[in-house]
């Protein structure tokens, strides 16, 4: 862990300064035109100091989206619609609802595969086919035929989410369920084993690292489907409508401090997911 | 004494694999007869269908031809009876078991009460002297020990047969040796039958009463020896005049299979 710090910071340090110059050189521009326009005569260090501080900008510097993460999550209660906590909250529900759905979706469709030659030769191509489908395509689509019969809110979010997280748990639950070599198989017929034993104690147990690896996958497609479900039906509420309405307005700040905080949110999903794996493959003894 | 049972028995025994080049004759007319007690070897090159044979008697494969019985029944309903241990090649202990759990397994799967688990894990650890080893995950063990273990779960149900494919084909010369004498003071103790598939000549020899020679294309028995070595072993035996002239008649029943290539 200790020895993973310096690494991690060189690269993060190296991402800022980058950030840093790409936005002197996209912000440029629009600093020249205001000089001007107003006949004043650009220095570099007032250049600088104008591409970093501009109130739409094309790229703004991080510690414009630093203080505007600051000013919403911080100092504005969370039950405010300003406050990009609350809108965190409402994409984190929909994306949670929709991976676990996904999940369990996906567990379910992996069993029949594994334990079901019909479904095995009929069900992969569909889940495969699934995928190839545009999620912005389907997406509002979704939306509109579930608002027609009447669900609406958290739900049809969630929908998309579990569309997008199913997929990983399938495949990675398919492998691992058959994971047990045939001698490990042979060895329960020895025993008279019956298959819901093979299943609870060979094939489920097996597939364990299998699983935790297409959670991971599988969390983090399940917040971009929510942010997606929130971009084509105008919704108020969620990091997706922030940044919708911040790209209508051209508030490029509040995308910027949207997407960070999509990012942080994801990262912290996964590495949940990644202690969670941890602790259980210890216990199992697996790792 | 009275005349031992037989356990295991094999009638014109034929079985035919069906591949993409054609039918492949793993056994061909294959007559036997294991009496209870007994330690029968089963040796052979690859391909005579030593291992096929023993997968038949535990209802891994099924015969095409002739019949064997086991305690007198299928071979299926000695397999829902729990009739037999098997011990494959690989120990296949459950990495995310403990070497107690994973001798607990068979235990749970035929419902044994939990009270009588416990003890019997013991036993069958002391047996193949792991015993203090219960709490350790498979990968802390050497692949000897683990293989002992995997020896101690095919015991742990008391089933009076015992199955063995090959079981110390992975290990080094040493550690094999010594396997062979637990192996040998352990039929001592339980007076289970043994049916063992190897191609070690010296292993055959040592371990067995009754050593059958097989050969391939198709797979059939080829000569029976009934040991005339006595039931107690040390390993020096193996260099005894009585001993040598058995694995000369192995290894003599094994060219002559070769031969009708």
């Amino acid at each position: 862990m200790r020895r993973s710090v310096v690494p991690v910071l060189s690269v993060v340090g190296f991402l800022l300064v980058m950030w840093y110059a790409a936005a002197v050189w996209l912000n440029a521009p629009w600093a020249y035109d205001k000089a001007t326009r107003s006949g004043e005569v650009l220095t570099t260090s007032t250049l600088v100091a104008d591409t970093w501080s501009q109130e739409k900008p094309k790229l703004p510097a991080p510690h414009q989206v630093g203080k505007e993460i600051w000013k919403t999550t911080v100092e504005k209660k969370i039950t405010s619609k300003r406050s990009l906590i609350y809108h965190s909250w409402v994409t984190l529900s929909a994306t949670l609802l929709g991976f676990v759905m996904g999940t369990g979706l996906g567990i379910l469709l992996a069993v029949g595969i594994v334990y079901n030659r019909t479904m095995d030769m009929s069900v992969m191509p569909w889940v495969i086919a699934s995928q190839t489908i545009p999620i912005l395509a389907i997406a509002p689509m979704i939306i509109v035929v579930l608002n027609a019969v009447g669900i609406s809110g958290l739900l049809p979010k969630a929908m998309i989410s579990m569309y997008l997280s199913f997929f990983p748990v399938v495949v990675g639950m398919v492998k691992g369920l058959r994971s047990p070599d045939q001698m490990q198989l042979d060895q329960m017929r020895t025993w008279f084993a019956s298959k819901s034993q093979t299943f609870w104690k060979l094939r489920l147990p097996a597939s364990m690292p299998y699983l935790f690896t297409s959670l991971k996958i599988g969390m983090a497609a399940s917040l971009v489907g929510a942010i997606v479900g929130e971009l084509p039906t105008g919704a108020v509420a969620g990091l997706g409508a922030r940044l919708l309405a911040g790209s209508y307005y051209g508030q490029t700040i509040q995308i910027w401090s949207a997407l960070l905080m999509a990012a942080a949110l994801a990262a912290s999903l996964v590495g949940i997911i990644g202690i969670i794996q941890r602790v259980t493959l210890k216990r199992m003894g697996m790792a | 004494m009275t005349e031992k049972q037989s356990v295991i028995s094999a009638r014109n025994l034929d079985l035919t694999f069906q591949t993409n080049d054609g039918p492949v004759h793993a056994l061909k007319d294959v007559n036997l007869e294991i009496k209870d007690g007994d330690f029968v070897s089963f040796i052979g090159p690859s391909g005579c269908g030593k291992t096929t044979f023993l997968r038949v008697m535990a209802d891994l494969e099924q015969p095409t031809g002739g019949t064997v019985t086991v305690n007198g029944v299928s071979p299926e309903e000695a397999r829902r009876q729990r009739a037999y241990g098997y011990v494959f090649q690989a120990a296949g202990l459950y990495p995310w078991r403990t070497i107690g759990g994973n001798i607990r397994l068979p235990l749970e799967i035929m419902g044994v009460p939990k009270s009588e688990q416990a003890e019997r894990v013991n036993r069958v650890l002391e047996l193949v002297e792991l015993a203090g080893f219960e709490k350790k995950f498979p990968w802390q063990l050497s692949g000897g020990m683990q293989q002992r273990a995997s020896i101690a779960r095919a015991l742990s149900f008391d089933a009076d047969i015992l199955l063995m494919d090959e079981p110390f084909g992975a290990l080094d010369e040493i550690v094999r040796d010594h396997l062979n004498e637990q192996l040998l003071h352990l039929w001592e103790r339980t007076g289970k039958t043994i049916a063992f598939v190897t191609h070690s000549i010296p292993e055959a020899v040592y371990l067995s009463t009754k050593i059958v020679v097989m050969s391939p294309r198709p797979g059939r028995i080829t000569d029976v020896i009934d040991s005339p070595l006595p039931k107690d072993r040390p390993l020096d035996i193996r260099d005894t005049p009585e001993f040598l002239e058995v694995a000369h008649r192995v290894r003599e029943g094994l060219r002559a299979g070769h031969q009708d290539d």
